[in-house]
């Protein structure tokens, strides 16, 4: 137990505009099962992808040594010849192929020329077996659940003579039955001598499964902790290192303005998956929100934050909608249509800003206007003149730090581009905002201003639900704060009187409940 | 070379600070096609034993003449590019089908005002019948349209009943042809030879330019309306760099100038050209009128607009409130229209129809927006790059008849020219990143 497989020294990569790793330092043993947590950001998926070899060597700084020799992957081939195989988060299964054709893609058996298809049926079938799966490798991957396809893809690592296994939130789409299944088929193969590296945002799980767990914030390792201690480790005891930080200053203060009239209000809202509709994404939720409030949504990824605001604005997620969406105090009847949520003056600022939220290939200009176009046109015609104004004016305002308005988006800093994506909706002069995680991925002078920017909504009598998965941003912007976990509000709770201990609490209890 | 670099090493140095100052580099990557238009030009202008044909009047306007349909498609094909590489392979046999319907119905004596609304008609109920396959659907485009390719030659034979058509209809040649007669007539000058004694008199300039004889038939009327539409282009584009001023938008002013400059003596020299031949086609007319139109739409109007924003990233866009099915839509109906319309300029071209008319028509218009700059991922392309991609291939096309280049041959070339210039769009592009 005491061979070192794997040691990452002083690891740093930086993209443009943004330092994704700083010189973090990651020491996994032979045979053990290593937690990388952190919240999103902080930068766990980026170290998996260096050490994988998807960012291959000279894009980043720092040492790789596995077993014994420094290591220079130019791409994952090469990591995957000595035995570091990765699952991602997304499966990465053809679902019209089968099982055993899924494996061995990229790997088949055989010649060059022709597939020994009997060896690899035959092999296939020896590794599902070992994964616990009862299925045949003929069978097509589309035809079984994502629980199964999970364990396909742990079957097809195998496959690869896989020393090391890393599993990227493995059970983030898996219910409590599969993934504990999941956490056993792992500590079985513990105990066969597998090393492994799993990255979670569930705690309950770490404690569960790993001996040792490295908590990463901001790109930097924090620290690593043992789970073989006199006392197991505690989650409160993850979660302070995942989350604690300097509080001091990084939220403007606000004026306290007495609160208008509730804006919004939703009751028994419900929403299923698109994709499986049996799936409830969202159960139940009621909520409000006042004039000039900003109230903050906190949950865990996967929890349904994003889901609940896109079926807000528009239906724009989701199938089989139910429950009732009221606007200053009327019924609002909503088609799945965004145009008409843009009309009832609601506007969603998406987590995904270069996805869903901005056209990379287009000027800062061009992106603000997109949403109020009518606003600088007349009989569509567009006023450019006008338009030049409104783009000048915005940048102005949110101090987008560009020469000229006629620049590229793509071309921007990831906080200026959220800047960016804020003065479209702004100028679409919404009174209900909507912001899905405004501050992800950018630094933290960029993230002062959003700060500001919020407030300054606010206090013009706007309307403003935060959606964060950071808690000390919920804590220190919020007036009022709804806690919410799988797809359901926990809690509800005034900000003066949440922690971030009472809130994680929260949580908690609500998984060990269900 | 390397000998010449060791001795002065400041050489290299200033060179590139030379590059750096003037963004020598960003300069060709803009400009590539233009530039390899004006090279390719001149490398037919000097062919030995072919010196200056290319560029004889007679063969400016046959340019314009074969290459109208090319503008006209590559208008609608650019819109549906723009929305995300989406191609229409169908607009040959939209063409060729709507052709042989004016062409049967002016045959058996319908007017000729009817027949022409009835051909646009036809084009964009087509579109907009193949555009709901692929905006509701959404069946992918290139299915659709492949579906439409098949099913209106099909229709055009029926029609045609595999027999070609002509056309008796002097009016309708005259308008939409490329005949002797299809020019706009000289309203100015009435060709009586007294007068045109006297302008040869008033006219010495003139005819110290092109000689006696030319002068006799010079069409003023023509050279009227060349110097009138670029007054016009100067006052439009005068207006817009002032006031780009006005809001100080930081655009180079003097480059504008300069490219205002050349585009005006460029538009001067065609209309001196075309009037030293027969005047003004009629077909430049209704391909100035699409251009014109169309370049308009893409730069100053909200459809345009959501055109490049559901190319660039339809999510977004979809979430900013735009009715992305409703822009695809409009590009597959709009694409149908200006197919009707290059029907009419295909039919009277040819003063009748053929069913194997327009095959092959699709292709050299998606060529000429590839080449003029579109991505083939959708979001970005202009109008002006693709008149440049269009006018390349047609310089090209002509370029290799005048210095006799085996007809098969011209394929081949074409084939290298589409190659190289999405090379080059692709790899600048990459580049950036």
């Amino acid at each position: 137990m005491s061979k070192t497989l794997l040691e990452m020294k002083s690891i740093t990569k930086t993209f443009p505009g943004v330092k994704a790793l700083d010189n973090v330092n990651l020491k996994v043993e032979e045979g053990e099962i290593h937690a990388l947590v952190g919240e999103n950001g902080a930068g766990k998926s980026t170290l998996m992808n260096v050490l994988s070899g998807i960012y291959p060597y000279g894009t980043y700084t720092g040492d790789i040594i596995y077993d014994g020799k420094v290591c220079r992957f130019s791409n994952i081939k090469d990591s995957e010849r000595l035995g570091i195989v990765i699952i991602h988060q997304e499966l990465a299964l053809v679902p019209e192929m089968s099982i055993g054709e899924n494996m061995y893609l990229g790997n088949e058996c055989g010649h060059r020329f022709s597939i020994d298809w009997n060896k690899t049926y035959s092999e296939a079938d020896r590794y599902l077996k070992t994964v616990g799966l009862k299925e045949s490798s003929k069978v097509l991957v589309k035809t079984i659940g994502t629980g199964k396809q999970q364990l396909v893809e742990i079957a097809k690592a195998l496959a690869k003579k896989a020393r090391l296994l890393i599993l990227d939130e493995p059970t983030s789409s898996l219910n409590e039955e599969d993934s504990r299944a999941l956490l056993d088929l792992m500590l079985s193969f513990k105990k066969q001598g597998m090393t492994m590296i799993i990255i979670t945002h569930k705690l309950n799980e770490v404690s569960y499964v790993a001996d040792k767990i490295t908590v990463l914030r901001d790109g930097t390792t924090i620290e690593t902790i043992d789970n073989h201690g006199k006392e197991p480790v505690s989650e409160e005891r993850i979660i302070k290192g995942m989350v604690g930080r300097e509080m001091t200053n990084r939220f403007p203060k606000r004026e306290k303005t007495a609160l208008g009239e509730v804006q919004m209000e939703i009751t028994h809202w419900t929403v299923h998956h698109p994709l499986y509709p049996e799936r409830k994404v969202v159960d139940d939720v009621s909520m409000y929100v006042r004039k000039g409030e900003v109230v903050g949504i906190y949950g865990l990824m996967g929890a349904g934050r994003t889901e609940l605001a896109m079926s807000i604005f528009g239906q724009s997620y989701g199938t089989h909608f139910s429950g009732e969406l009221k606007l200053n105090g009327k019924t609002v009847k909503m088609r799945r249509s965004e145009s008409d949520a843009i009309r009832h003056k609601i506007a969603y600022v998406t987590e995904d800003r270069k996805g869903n939220g901005l056209v990379l290939s287009q000027s800062i200009r061009v992106n603000t206007s997109l949403a109020n176009l009518k606003a600088i046109s007349s009989h569509t015609v567009i006023d450019s003149d006008r338009e030049y104004a409104v783009a000048k004016e915005y940048r102005e305002k949110l101090r987008i730090k560009t020469p000229s308005v006629d620049q590229l988006v793509g071309n921007l800093s990831g906080g200026n581009q959220q800047k960016v994506l804020l003065a479209k909706w702004m100028f679409a002069e919404p009174q209900i905002l909507l912001l899905d995680e405004p501050t992800r991925g950018i630094d933290v002078g960029a993230k002062y201003e959003i700060y500001c920017i919020i407030n300054d909504l606010a206090a013009a009598g706007k309307s403003v639900v935060l959606i964060s998965s950071e808690l000390p941003e919920v804590l220190g912007m919020s007036d009022r704060i709804y806690i919410m976990n799988e797809g359901r509000f926990v809690d509800e709770m005034k900000a003066e009187e949440a922690t971030q201990e009472s809130i994680m609490a929260a949580i908690l209890r609500s998984g060990k409940g269900a | 070379m390397s000998v010449k670099t060791e001795a002065s090493p400041g050489w290299r140095q200033r060179l590139t600070d030379f590059l750096e100052k003037y963004k020598v580099g960003a300069f060709f990557q803009k400009y590539t096609m233009t530039l390899a238009l004006v090279v390719v030009t001149f490398v037919f202008w000097l062919w030995p034993g072919k010196e200056g044909l290319i560029l004889l009047p007679s063969n400016l306007t046959s340019l314009i003449a074969e290459n109208a349909y090319v503008f006209v498609l590559a208008t609608g094909m650019l819109l549906c590019i723009l929305t995300g590489g989406n191609i229409d392979l169908s607009v040959g046999s939209v063409v060729c089908f709507t052709a042989a319907v004016g062409c049967t119905m002016m045959a058996s004596g319908a007017n000729m005002w009817l027949t022409v609304l009835v051909m646009l008609g036809i084009g964009l109920a087509i579109g907009a019948f193949q555009g709901f396959w692929i905006a509701k659907v959404r069946v992918p485009a290139f299915i659709a349209t492949l579906a439409g390719m098949y099913a209106f030659r099909g229709f055009s034979n029926v029609v045609l009943n595999g027999y070609r058509v002509d056309i008796a209809n002097q009016g309708f040649l005259d308008l939409f042809g490329t005949g002797k007669t299809s020019f706009i007539p000289d309203f100015l000058r009435q060709g009586i030879p007294a007068l045109d004694a006297q302008f040869t008199k008033d006219n010495a300039f003139l005819v110290g330019l092109i000689g006696a004889n030319s002068v006799t038939k010079f069409n003023v009327t023509c050279m009227c309306i060349g110097t009138v539409a670029t007054l016009v282009f100067i006052a439009l584009k005068v207006h817009k760099i002032l006031s780009q001023k006005k809001l100080g938008i930081s655009q180079s002013i003097p480059k504008q100038i300069v490219t205002l400059v050349l585009i005006s003596i460029l538009a001067i020299w065609v209309s001196f050209q075309l009037s030293c031949y027969r005047g003004l086609p009629m077909v430049l007319l209704w391909i100035a009128l699409v251009l014109g139109l169309y370049a308009y739409i893409t730069n100053k109007t909200a459809i345009g607009r959501h055109l490049y924003a559901v190319g660039g990233n339809e999510k977004a866009t979809a979430l900013s409130g735009v009715k992305t099915r409703n822009v695809y839509w409009f590009a597959y109906a709009n694409i149908g229209l200006l197919a009707g319309l290059a029907g009419i300029l295909t039919a009277g071209r040819a003063k009748g129809i053929d069913p194997v008319y327009g095959e092959g028509y699709e292709m050299d218009a998606i060529a000429a927006c590839f080449i003029g700059g579109a991505s083939a991922y959708g979001g970005t392309g202009k109008v002006s790059g693709m008149i440049i991609g269009a006018l390349l291939m047609g310089v090209i096309n002509k370029g290799m008849i005048i210095v006799g280049v085996d007809a098969n041959y011209q394929k081949v070339v074409k084939g290298i020219v589409l190659l190289v210039a999405v090379m080059f769009d692709v790899m600048s592009k990459r580049q950036k990143r």
